[in-house]
C-alpha cells in the first residue's frame, strides 16, 4: 500500500511538472534549455564516474537491477539533447558514393525515390529523406516520389515541407509537377516494381492528389525504368530495398542507392559489395553523414550525440554484466 | 486540437514506456489502443487499396475509367474466388478448401521469385566473393587486401562449419571453428546495428517528449 502511494505521488508530480513546462512553452516563460560546454562535460564525467562505481559494486558482488540500466539508458539519451557538445562525424565510403552519384547527374535528371516506411521508423529514416530531397533541389534534379508502404508518400510530403522551410524555398522555387511529383502509394508490394518495369502509368494512373499521370509534365514522357537516371530507396523492411534490388536493379538495370534502418542494414551490405547498390545509408549515422556532406544538418546530426552516448552506456553495462557473470561462476548467491 | 493531439501522443508514449517500471493498466490501455488502431488502419487500407481499387474497379470499371478506354478484366474473378476460398478456414467443416488458394500462392510465389533469388542473392554474391586478391593490376591497398582475405577466409570457413557430413576434427575442425567465429562476429555486428536502431527510435520519442511536447529542448 505504501509503495502504491509513492507511485501515485510520483505520477502526480510528473504530471504537475509537465503541465508547468507546457504552460511555460505556450506562454513564453522559457525558450528551452541548453547546457554550457563545461556543464555538459561535468555531467558526462559524473555519469562515467557512477558507471565505474557500479562496476566496483559489481566486483563486490552487489548487483544493480534492470531498472537502473533503463534509467542510465534514458539519461544517456535525454541529456545529450540539451548539451552543446558537437560530435565528429566521419563520412563512410558507402555514403560518399551516394553523394558522388548525385554530383555526376546533370541538372534536370530524373530521380525516382521510393519511401517504404511509416512513422514508426521516422526518427531514423526521415532525416535521410529530408537531406536527399534538399540535395536534389539544390542540384535541380527532378524527383519522382512513390511508396510501397501506405504512409510512405505522406512521409515524403512532410520531408519536402521540412526541407523547403529549412532551405528557405517556397512553391514558386520548387514547382509541383515540374520539379517533383508524388505518385502516392500503390498496393501490390514487389509486383508494383515488376509492373513499373514495363509501365509506370499502369501502376500510377494518377498522383496522390488525383491528377492524371499524363497531366503531370515531369512524368508525361516517363514510361519505365529506362527513363530514370538514378533511384533511391528508403526502406524499413518488406517491401523495400531487397525487392528493389532483385527486380529493378538485377532485372531492369536501374541504378539504385538505399537508406535503411540500422536493423536492416547488415542484410543489405552484401548487395553493396556485389555492386548491386551504388551506396548505402545505414541507420541514423548514415543519415548524419549525408547531412554533413550536403551541409543540410538536421535531426540525424542532432541525435548522434545521444546515439553515441547511449552506445557507451550499453557497452559499459555489457562489461559490467560480464563481470557479474564471470564472478557468479566462482561464487554463488549474488543478489541485486 | 494541436494541444489535444500533443497531450494524447505524450500520454500514450509515456504509457508504453511505463512498462519499463512494471506492467500496469496505463501500459495495457496504451497497448490496446495501439493494436486496435493498427488493425483498423490496415483493414481500411486493404479494403480501399486492394479489394476496391484493384478487384472491384477492375471487374466493374467506373464511368471515368470506361471513358478512358478501360474494359472489365474478368480474370480478376479467379483471384476473387481464390480469396473467398481462403476465408473458408473460418468454417471448420470445409476449412480444408483453404489449402487450394494457399497451394496456388506458394507455387506461384516460388515460381516467380526463384530466379530472382538465384540471380540476386546467390549468383551475384558468389561472383562478388570471387575476386582478385591483390586487385586488378595489383593495385589494391593493404587495407583492401586484408578486406579481401577476410571475405575469402570468412566465406570459406563459414561454409565449412555448415558441412555436417564430416566430423569437425583436425584441420577441418579448426577451419569450422574459424567459421563459427566469423558467424559470431557477424551476429555481433547485427546486434550493434539493432541497438543503434532501437536507440534511434527511443531518441525520437524522447525528442518528442522534451522538445515538441514540453518545449524544453532549445
Amino acid at each position: 500500500m505504501k509503495t502504491r502511494m509513492v507511485e501515485i505521488l510520483v505520477v502526480i508530480l510528473i504530471a504537475v511538472l509537465a503541465v508547468v513546462a507546457y504552460l511555460g512553452k505556450i506562454w513564453g516563460w522559457h525558450e528551452g534549455f541548453v547546457f554550457s560546454t563545461s556543464v555538459s562535460l561535468a555531467v558526462v564525467i559524473l555519469i562515467f564516474a557512477s558507471l565505474i562505481w557500479i562496476l566496483v559494486r559489481t566486483l563486490m558482488d552487489k548487483l544493480v537491477g534492470r531498472r537502473i540500466v533503463f534509467l542510465y539508458v534514458g539519461i544517456a539519451i535525454t541529456l545529450p539533447l540539451f548539451m552543446s557538445i558537437e560530435q565528429e562525424i566521419v563520412i563512410s565510403d558507402e555514403v560518399q558514393a551516394i553523394y558522388d552519384e548525385l554530383e555526376q547527374l546533370q541538372p534536370g535528371s530524373k530521380v525516382l525515390v521510393s519511401l517504404d516506411y511509416d512513422p514508426a521508423s521516422a526518427p531514423e529514416l526521415q532525416p535521410m529523406a529530408e537531406a536527399f530531397f534538399g540535395e536534389c533541389f539544390k542540384r535541380d534534379l527532378k524527383l519522382i516520389i512513390m511508396g510501397l508502404w501506405p504512409m510512405g508518400p505522406q512521409q515524403a510530403n512532410q520531408a519536402i515541407d521540412t526541407i523547403m522551410a529549412r532551405m528557405g524555398l517556397d512553391s514558386t522555387d520548387v514547382i509541383y509537377g515540374e520539379d517533383y511529383v508524388n505518385l502516392g502509394f500503390q498496393a501490390g508490394n514487389e509486383f508494383v516494381i515488376q509492373r513499373m518495369g514495363s509501365s509506370f502509368e499502369a501502376m500510377f494512373g494518377t498522383d496522390y492528389r488525383g491528377t492524371p499521370y499524363q497531366d503531370l509534365p515531369l512524368v508525361r514522357n516517363v514510361n519505365n525504368f529506362s527513363n530514370i537516371d538514378f533511384s533511391y530507396n528508403i526502406s524499413a523492411g518488406f517491401p523495400g530495398t531487397v525487392e528493389w534490388v532483385q527486380i529493378a536493379v538485377d532485372r531492369f538495370g536501374l541504378r539504385l542507392a538505399a537508406g535503411n534502418t540500422a536493423v536492416q542494414a547488415p542484410t543489405v551490405y552484401p548487395y553493396l559489395r556485389a555492386g548491386q547498390l551504388v551506396g548505402l545509408m545505414g541507420g541514423m549515422s548514415g543519415g548524419a553523414e549525408f547531412e554533413k556532406l550536403t551541409h543540410l544538418e538536421g535531426k540525424a546530426t542532432t541525435y548522434m550525440l545521444s546515439q553515441s552516448f547511449s552506445h557507451i552506456i550499453v557497452i559499459g553495462f555489457i562489461i559490467i554484466g560480464n563481470v557479474a557473470f564471470f564472478r557468479s561462476g566462482r561464487k554463488s548467491g549474488l543478489k541485486e | 486540437m494541436d494541444h489535444f493531439g500533443l497531450w494524447l501522443a505524450a500520454f500514450l508514449t509515456l504509457g508504453i514506456y511505463s512498462f519499463l517500471y512494471k506492467d500496469n493498466p496505463w501500459y495495457k490501455l496504451s497497448e490496446s489502443i495501439f493494436i486496435g488502431i493498427s488493425a483498423g488502419y490496415w483493414v481500411v487500407v486493404m479494403y480501399w487499396d486492394n479489394f476496391y481499387a484493384k478487384f472491384w474497379l477492375g471487374v466493374f470499371p467506373n464511368e471515368q475509367a470506361v471513358e478512358n478506354g478501360a474494359e472489365p478484366d474478368y480474370w480478376l474473378l479467379v483471384g476473387g474466388v481464390l480469396g473467398l476460398l481462403m476465408l473458408m478456414r473460418l468454417i471448420p467443416k470445409i476449412g480444408w478448401v483453404a489449402r487450394w488458394p494457399l497451394a496456388f500462392i506458394v507455387g506461384a510465389t516460388a515460381g516467380l521469385w526463384m530466379m530472382n533469388y538465384i540471380t540476386s542473392n546467390c549468383m551475384s554474391q558468389i561472383q562478388s566473393t570471387i575476386m582478385p586478391l591483390f586487385g586488378a593490376d595489383y593495385s589494391a591497398s593493404i587495407g583492401e587486401i586484408i578486406g579481401n582475405l577476410v571475405v575469402i577466409i570468412g566465406t570459406f570457413s563459414g561454409l565449412v562449419y555448415f558441412f555436417f557430413s564430416k566430423e569437425h576434427k583436425g584441420a577441418f575442425g579448426a577451419t569450422a571453428r574459424v567459421g563459427i567465429w566469423t558467424i559470431m562476429i557477424t551476429f555481433g555486428a547485427m546486434f550493434g546495428y539493432t541497438v543503434m536502431s532501437r536507440m534511434s527510435l527511443l531518441i525520437g520519442r524522447v525528442d518528442f517528449i522534451f522538445g515538441d511536447w514540453l518545449g524544453l529542448i532549445r
